[in-house]
């Protein structure tokens, strides 16, 4: 037990549950609309371009990659909304098409202009999180910070629009509810939830983030406030957890934090099945 | 007072023209049935009606209303019918469009959603889960919710689809006695059956007919349709 409060007593693993705990709320709360309107995979899309966009910044030598990534995924998350709407190609397969793109050009880039010596390492990491919440920098402790809170404050102020054009959107844009307006801001926050969440998870874990809180929350809440609620606190919980399991059982970051959420799923799914 | 009036409207997508033609209005007080076989239009003129799509031709004039006050009961789609939220929250948002930028519910319109669940019936089941209500119950919420957009015209889209006679009768009584007390119902159906609670019939389709329920009954229109004189 001492072993485990000395552990605290590093900056970087306060860094990492901080910075962590922020990420996991943004991405529950997203969760439970993503989840409902059917968009959860809209975040492992958009995931995989970030890695692609991560790989951009590696290979035109950008050392903060943050920004750039940030803004070719804000972009995508739009672009994506926009064939979602009917374009030619149907949702779905436009949304396969550019996520699994993504993830080969990205890879591609990676190889061919890399001067890394730990090139397999580095694709590790970008794809399963490893260890790169553990060594954050001040800068991205801050950015993320900063950008959690942004993500948070927008969520609860536009939580009774959000709702309303979840639960139906004919309905909303009939009344006059801008529905274009917040589904794109919807996608602006997943966008920027996903890029956070890269650094605690790694692209390919991202959706897990997302979607695990959420389910977990639906099998045993009724009401819409309330499965909100859980979700943030079930997000939050799994993830800190999770980062403080792997320190002690040395294990990776991102997918120890997935297998807490999975097992607490299967916790909520036995008590919805018990009531 | 009329509240409503379409001349000669041409409804379509794409440029494919579904309907053309169509002249029909609405009084202030008044109980009109929207009659037709699927695929003959009623949805693109409901579409119509709400502005979230311009005709081909034709005019559309409103008076004393806008359109964003019509209370829109649209059709469920299968994802609500497994939402969790509560009968209360559901009817709440029913108040977005008028609270533009606002990002709360004002201690009156709590108030007011309170009313209209009462008024439809559904005040005990405030509390309740959504998707572990009937499918009646689920389609009087969202009535109740329609009214809180709106308190004087309800456009309902096939309000009565996929539920039992006695959950429809208790529909179509909630939609009756607001009726009586004065709101516009203007309501989408593809049987006929909803055509004996109406005053007027609007019929689309291959052959359009516009006029009260009496001369609706005896015309060669609604025998197309596969009615039978009562």
């Amino acid at each position: 037990m001492s072993g485990l409060a000395s552990y605290f007593s590093y900056p970087f693993v306060k860094n990492a549950l901080i910075v962590g705990a922020l990420i996991a709320l943004c991405s529950s709360l997203l969760g439970v609309t993503l989840v409902l309107r059917r968009f959860s995979f809209i975040g492992d899309g958009l995931s995989h371009v970030a890695f692609g966009a991560m790989a951009v910044a590696a290979a035109l030598g950008i050392s903060n990659d943050m920004p750039l990534t940030l803004v070719i995924t804000v972009i995508s998350a739009v672009l994506m909304l926009r064939a979602g709407g009917g374009a030619g190609i149907k949702g779905d397969a436009a949304l396969a098409m550019v996520s699994v793109g993504a993830l080969a050009v990205g890879y591609l880039l990676m190889n061919v202009f890399s001067k890394s010596s730990n090139l397999s390492g580095d694709v590790c990491s970008a794809l399963f999180g490893s260890t790169s919440i553990l060594t954050l920098t001040k800068l991205e402790v801050w950015l993320s910070v900063l950008l959690s809170v942004f993500t948070i404050a927008a969520f609860l102020l536009l939580y009774n629009k959000l709702f309303s054009v979840t639960f139906d959107e004919s309905f909303a844009k009939a009344v006059g509810v801008k529905t274009g307006l917040y589904n794109l801001i919807l996608a602006l926050l997943t966008a920027v939830t996903v890029v956070l969440s890269m650094k605690l998870v790694g692209s390919l874990l991202i959706s897990a983030l997302i979607i695990f809180p959420a389910l977990s929350a639906m099998r045993v809440f009724k009401s819409f406030l309330s499965v909100t609620v859980c979700a943030a606190a079930v997000g939050v919980l799994c993830t800190v957890c999770g980062i403080v399991a792997s320190i002690v059982l040395a294990t990776p970051v991102g997918a120890t934090v997935v297998a807490v959420d999975i097992i607490v799923f299967g916790v909520f799914y036995a008590v919805g099945k018990l009531r | 007072m009329t509240q409503l009036v379409c001349e000669n409207l041409s409804l379509g997508y794409n440029g494919r023209k579904i309907v053309e033609g169509l002249s029909f209005e609405v009084n202030a007080g008044d109980y009109l049935c929207i009659v037709g076989e699927n695929g003959s239009g009623k949805s693109t003129l409901v579409k119509t009606l709400l502005g979230l799509m311009p005709p081909l031709s034709g005019v559309i004039r409103m008076s004393g209303l806008t359109r964003r006050e019509i209370g829109y009961l649209p059709q469920q789609t299968d994802y609500q019918r497994d939402f969790p939220a509560t009968a209360r929250e559901i009817v709440l948002s029913g108040f977005q469009g008028a609270n533009g930028a606002h990002p709360f519910y004002s201690a009156a319109q709590k108030k007011a959603a309170s009313g209209n669940m009462e008024k439809t019936g559904v005040l005990p089941l405030a509390r309740r889960c959504y998707r572990e209500l009937s499918g009646g119950q689920q389609q009087r919420v969202l009535l109740a919710r329609a009214l809180c957009a709106a308190s004087r015209m309800l456009l309902l889209d096939e309000p009565v689809a996929g539920l039992d006679i006695k959950a429809a009768d208790r529909m179509y009584e909630a939609v009756e006695k607001l009726n009586a007390e004065g709101v516009t119902v203007i309501m989408i159906s593809h049987d006929t059956s909803a055509v004996y609670r109406a005053g007027s019939v609007l019929h689309i389709g291959k052959t359009l007919f516009f006029g009260s329920r009496e001369k609706y009954l005896e015309s060669e229109a609604f025998r197309g349709l596969g009615g039978r004189g009562k």
